[in-house]
């Protein structure tokens, strides 16, 4: 069985600062690192692959950061990585980069699992792994908390609004993981300097066949502003001398201002 | 500008379509609803013009759905398909933009007309920024966060309800058991005050301390995802990824501030924090703070709300 991580190298968004006159995020100086829910779905992959066995790959498409931040994937333990590292392929939208992935999959050719986490923490999207399993065929199972191989069957329970789903799809199919579905492994230093003996193969749009023009041309969506919204609370902390005081000062403020009687 | 209006949630589907009856109106086009429950007249006295009906698809599962909707856009030619943002419909909108080739937004809150173009706003970087997007492929899919919009007041409107054939596919996925939820039994998402627990309570019993407060305030309790995701103490969770929600009132007991939480309290009135570490990020994104430890603030505060009664 041959499972592959779908990973992306992101800036840690707790880390992200903004300018005090533009409102914009400051990305540049936050290293990219493989978001905590990326490393939830490789975490899945690898109990797996101790489960039923096979390969563990992972899957990216970035930029020179990201060769260096999936070393923590293969020090976790997956058993190889594949990259798709382009300058022309940059700023991509989920329609094109879907496609650029769907060629690096075809390229790797064989592969029972596909797993991603359910977003990209760092915009929000969860598009990439269905556009993916429509691209390749596949079915989906989106939101899982939970699941188990066995029987060339997938059987996993999907974390809804107001139920838990327990599904079961035939493999070759592709999961999205939920932060709730384990807590990832640290790897030891002896695996943080294996990692870099183990096999990473980079990609180029011309290795995948793909003509970047045409690739650009199916990049549909254009973002035209990225703003914090300004907080503007009062920011007051309550000083007192005793829990009682401070307590009293509180009520009195919101008394005054009118959220209680 | 033509719209597609889909969401297995009814309520959400009616909010959506008052928008999409907005957009419309202001640029002379038309709105038509893709109905899976067999009562297309609802959505035509919500807002569409025209309501095109499937019959025996069931209950929500990928394929069927997928089919179905495929053939609607189809048959309505739309420039927009707007889906509910529920976790069924996020799953679905990427694939149905996959399936046509086309852009997709996912989770936006706001649309207005601007030189022609619908842009929309969504946030980013985990909830911290607001993208101002638009898309420049038709169709394009959006997805709509609930209670982004208000619905229409349901009126007796006239409409033309289609009946669309669809060649269904057995779904790929087989349900073998669906597990209830326990039913919360706090509104937070109607609630004027909300009180909410974050890390720094050690055990599920000590989420007892802030029954009393709720009571005299009146107030309904949240909790991060941690407390219920993690921990399992509670059922549901305030923040991005949970249920976001605009009190006049938010009080904060040992929650420490992480971006996801604070983007889905943002629009509260008032946030008030309680935490006993002075660099805890969530006293910078609150009005009224105190250092200190909960287990000690939470019931001096009930004892100085039953003073002041």
């Amino acid at each position: 069985m041959r499972q592959v991580v779908l990973l992306k190298a992101t800036p840690d968004v707790n880390e992200i600062k903004f300018d005090p006159r533009s409102r914009a995020p400051v990305t540049a100086g936050v290293k990219k690192k493989i978001g905590e829910l990326d490393k939830r779905a490789l975490e899945a992959a690898l109990q797996t692959q101790s489960a039923v066995g096979g390969e563990v790959v992972v899957l990216s498409m970035g930029d020179d950061e990201t060769n260096t931040a999936l070393l923590a994937a293969l020090a976790m333990g997956a058993d190889g990585a594949y990259m798709v590292i382009d300058p022309e392929l940059t700023r991509l939208d989920t329609n094109a980069t879907s496609k650029v992935l769907e060629a690096a999959m075809r390229k790797i050719g064989e592969y029972d699992l596909i797993v991603s986490g359910e977003m990209t923490l760092d915009s929000l999207s969860s598009q990439i792994g269905p556009r993916l399993a429509e691209l390749l065929g596949l079915p989906q199972v989106t939101y899982v908390k939970e699941f188990s191989v066995a029987d060339g069957k997938v059987t996993a329970v999907r974390d809804l609004e107001n139920v838990d789903e327990v599904v079961e799809v035939a493999l070759p199919t592709l999961l999205t993981v939920t932060r709730e579905i384990n807590e990832p492994r640290i790897p030891s230093l002896m695996k943080i300097m294996r990692a870099k003996k183990k096999p990473r193969v980079v990609w180029d749009a011309a290795e995948l066949g793909l003509d970047v023009e045409t690739v650009k041309g199916m990049s549909y969506i254009n973002i035209t502003d990225v703003t914090a919204p300004l907080v503007e609370r009062k920011q007051i902390k309550i000083e007192a001398n005793t829990v009682e005081e401070a307590a009293a000062k509180l009520a009195e403020a919101l008394a005054g201002e009118g959220v209680i009687l | 500008m033509s719209f597609l209006v889909y969401s297995e949630d009814r309520e959400l589907a009616f909010q959506v379509l008052a928008k999409a009856r907005e957009l419309a109106d202001a640029k002379g086009s038309e709105v038509v609803a893709f109905v899976t429950d067999g009562v297309p007249q609802n959505y035509i006295n919500q807002g569409a013009d025209r309501a095109l009906s499937v019959e025996g698809l069931g209950s929500y599962a990928l394929a069927p759905y997928r089919a179905a909707v495929l053939k609607a856009v189809d048959e309505a030619v739309p420039e927009y398909i707007l889906i509910g943002a529920t976790k069924r419909g996020k799953e679905l909108a990427p694939r149905v933009a996959a399936a046509l080739g086309v852009g997709c937004m996912n989770e936006c809150y706001s649309m207005r007309l601007e030189d022609g173009r619908l842009v929309v706003e969504r946030l980013t970087y985990g909830g911290s920024s607001v993208a101002t997007e638009y898309s420049s492929s038709v169709p394009t899919v959006i997805t709509i966060s609930p209670r982004s919009f208000d619905k229409l007041e349901a009126a007796e409107r006239s409409g033309e309800v289609i009946a669309l054939e669809v060649e269904i596919p057995e779904p790929d996925v087989k349900v073998i058991e669906v597990r209830e939820k326990p039913k919360s039994s706090s509104d937070v998402e109607n609630a004027d005050i909300i009180i909410s627990a974050g890390r720094g309570f050690k055990a599920k019993d000590d989420l007892k301390i802030l029954d009393e407060l709720a009571e005299i305030l009146g107030a309904a309790v949240g909790c991060t995802r941690p407390i219920s995701a993690d921990l399992g103490w509670m059922d549901f969770w305030v923040g991005i990824s949970g249920k976001k929600v605009k009190p006049n009132l938010y009080i904060t007991c040992g929650i420490s501030g992480q971006i996801q939480h604070v983007a889905g309290i943002r629009d509260s009135k008032i946030i008030v924090s309680i935490n006993n570490d002075e660099s805890a990020g969530i006293h910078g994104v609150s009005d009224y703070s105190i250092v200190g430890d909960i287990y000690e603030v939470v019931p001096a505060l009930v004892k100085a709300l039953k003073e002041r009664a």
